[in-house]
């Protein structure tokens, strides 16, 4: 009896000394408000805790709106976790800060990730995500072919000028209240995501890229100008909703047939998917002279500057990123799987799967937005200068008031390390 | 007789079609509200171009309800404001009134420029001092069950305490006080009264309607506080409704969900409301008038 007592305390003495062993990881996420995105990040989080007996990984979630104000509040306080995530965009201006420090992960452990799920600063490693977001032009197959209009592939997508000629050729038939929907009643990051690739696409820019510390000539220059003339153009002629568009109209409209054309993302494909089955189509972004382009880099995880135990924060996003949890977190969310040997095993991107255009599109078209801390700041700006424009401005006035306040942030902040 | 006795019908019919039309701007968005918690998303975006945005029509369920609860711990939150409201609103009209009790009734050096600084503060917007305030409160002692800790962040103590002073709250109640019969005082005094005898049993019993009023603005400026919860909660047990209401902004918004949220995080300031309205209003009709 003595025996069995002391030999249970024995064992329940190693049992819990073996848990208490285990490190805890602190992880900040911003997905509160989603049990789909819940669900398998917490089934990733007990998988890792059950494989080995150094870290626990203990969750706190966010909702996405306040994530980086509560990001920004801890690192004030010195109370940031070890674990965080980070939108692609603001990677830089973390790192930057001193938010974030380099990840201690192998090129081999991220070689087949799609660029825009990379998140590199300086030359370095600072964070990964296991998916990726994409932009197309929504489109019927019907609508096309009764205008006369071809249909464009990832190879030969539709040149600029092809583009304008369908979209008055659709306002031409009156069956439509705008030919194209672009989405600007969403006025957040959208407006850069979705429409700052348009403006590459005619050869501007938000920022030289080769030195980081300027955009004067890039974002004000010939090509900036000529896509400035052409977004005015889209609203003077009626050819999209303005500014004043309400959410409303953004999220019904092309479902209702009120538009024939929407520059919309990946995660409201299945919806039109429902609604119009076989004849939707998704199309690539139109070719303005320096090739077909759309926004890349959406949320990914990285290690806390604070982080006592980099080396358990790594372990867990390197077992985080295997193809089965990427698989799992697509087929929950509908976003891209960021590796294509995890697209193979998800519902939506496997090899003729009803997404899979989106993962080449990503792959092929996916741009990063600039990479430097002064992203943040050029966001709003050019958002506003979009705006500005739609509403009326002189382009040639509102891109250059919005490079000197890049360029004057830039010179704030001593170029930002560049 | 008869033309003054029209006329006077006629002019009474047109004041209450004008308030009518008045309550109905105010109105309004709280139906749409109520009404959209019971519309599927797809129905309730076509609805808003109609006026079937304010009526219960198409299909109507209650499914938007029992999604937000799914969605996110309604209850908790709810509970964590109410419970932080509460704690602050009742200590705030205790401390600021016995402060504007002695900015009115006693006599001390420097009175009227300390009330001149009070209230200078109005004019100072909390972003600006929210930094300089998350560092103070981080590096702050609290003896608690845990014994003596430091730093106040994830509590609830940490969205009560700073609120508590409050210097519109203390000008409600010197404005009011103001207009009280100094003689009232002066008979408790003589009559042997203690300073607080004469705040708590002569001046806060005929002080019901700014109580009232300072409580209903106390509790609306608590009820719906975001920028502070969010700095100071990082662990969802003490967060509060509004910055739970972004736990319903996602990609694709669900904005039958967030109505039916809102409906239901509405229903205790409502009930706050209705329970000081008489004396509130009480307040506001004396506002001008001099004792």
């Amino acid at each position: 009896m003595k025996l069995a007592f002391f030999g249970t305390l024995g064992l329940t003495t190693a049992l819990s000394t073996g848990v208490m062993a285990q490190t805890e990881l602190s992880m900040w996420y911003h997905g509160a408000g989603n049990p789909a995105e819940r669900e398998v990040l917490v089934g990733i989080i007990d998988d890792f805790n059950a494989s080995q007996s150094d870290w626990v990984v203990r969750l706190q979630e966010f909702p996405q709106a306040a994530y980086n104000d509560s990001v920004t509040a801890a690192a004030l306080a010195g109370n940031l976790p070890d674990i965080l995530d980070v939108d692609g965009p603001n990677m830089p201006n973390w790192a930057w800060s001193g938010y974030m420090q380099p990840l201690q992960l192998s090129e081999d452990a991220i070689a087949n990730f799609l660029p825009g799920a990379i998140g590199r600063w300086q030359g370095e490693l600072y964070s990964i995500g296991l998916w990726d977001a994409a932009v197309a032009i929504f489109a019927r197959r019907s609508v096309l072919e009764e205008n006369g209009i071809r249909v464009p592939t990832l190879d030969e997508p539709w040149t600029g000028d092809e583009f304008n000629a369908a979209l008055d050729t659709l306002k031409a038939t009156g069956d439509f209240d705008y030919p194209l929907d672009l989405g600007m009643a969403d006025q957040s990051e959208w407006y850069p995501y979705a429409f700052s690739p348009f403006l590459q696409s005619f050869g501007g820019d938000l920022i030289d890229r080769e030195t980081y510390t300027s955009a004067d000539g890039v974002l004000n220059g010939d090509a900036a100008l000529e896509f400035g003339d052409w977004w005015q153009g889209l609203f003077q002629n009626d050819l999209a909703p303005g500014t004043s568009q309400d959410m409303a109209a953004r999220e019904t409209g092309f479902l209702d047939g009120r538009y024939a054309l929407q520059w919309n993302g990946n995660w409201t494909a299945l919806p039109a998917i429902e609604k119009y089955g076989d004849d939707m189509l998704f199309l690539p972004a139109p070719d303005f002279g320096n090739g077909p382009k759309i926004g890349a880099a959406s949320w990914q995880f990285g290690v806390s500057a604070n982080s006592d135990h980099p080396d358990g924060a790594t372990a867990f996003i390197e077992f985080a990123i295997q193809d089965k949890y990427l698989a799992a977190f697509s087929n929950a969310t509908g976003l891209i799987p960021a590796t294509s040997t995890a697209a193979a095993l998800t519902e939506n991107y496997k090899p003729g799967g009803q997404l899979e255009v989106f993962y080449e599109l990503s792959a092929q078209q996916g741009e990063l937005r600039p990479v430097t801390p002064g992203y943040i700041v050029m966001s709003p700006l050019f958002r506003k200068a979009l705006a500005d424009i739609a509403n009326g401005a002189d382009p040639a006035d509102a891109l250059d008031a919005a490079t000197d306040a890049i360029d004057a942030d830039i010179a704030r902040n001593n170029n930002y390390g560049f | 007789m008869a033309l003054t006795t029209r006329r006077s019908r006629l002019s009474t019919a047109l004041r209450y079609a004008l308030l009518v039309a008045v309550a109905l701007v105010f109105v309004f968005p709280i139906v749409f509200m109520v009404m959209s918690s019971l519309k599927p998303d797809l129905q309730l975006l076509r609805d808003t171009t109609s006026f079937n945005a304010f009526l219960p029509v198409g299909d109507i369920s209650l499914d938007n309800y029992f999604a937000a609860f799914r969605r996110a711990p309604v209850a908790l939150f709810v509970f964590n404001s109410i419970l932080v409201t509460s704690i602050t609103v009742a200590v705030s009209l205790f401390l600021c009134s016995m402060a504007a009790f002695s900015f009115v009734f006693l006599n001390w050096k420097g009175r009227d420029v300390v009330l001149a600084a009070v209230i200078a503060t109005l004019i100072v917007p909390f972003e600006t001092i929210a930094i300089p305030l998350l560092l103070v409160v981080n590096n702050l002692p609290w003896i608690g069950p845990n014994g003596l800790t430091t730093g106040w962040l994830n509590t609830y103590h940490v969205q009560i305490v700073p609120w508590i002073a409050d210097a519109l709250t203390i000008f409600l109640f010197v404005q009011y006080f103001k207009d009280l019969p100094k003689d009232l005082v002066e008979a408790a005094r003589i009559d042997g009264a203690t300073w607080f005898q004469v705040y708590a049993r002569v001046i806060v019993p005929i002080s019901g309607p700014v109580i009232a009023t300072a409580a209903i603005l106390k509790f609306l400026a608590m009820y719906n506080q975001y920028l502070w919860p969010l700095m100071v909660t990082q662990s969802e047990a003490f967060r509060p409704v509004m910055v739970g209401l972004q736990y319903f902004f996602q990609l694709n918004v669900a904005w039958g969900e967030v109505m039916a949220y809102l409906s239901l995080i509405t229903l205790p300031v409502l009930v706050f409301y209705l329970a000081l309205q008489r004396a509130f209003i009480a307040s506001i009709a004396s506002t001008g008038i001099k004792g």
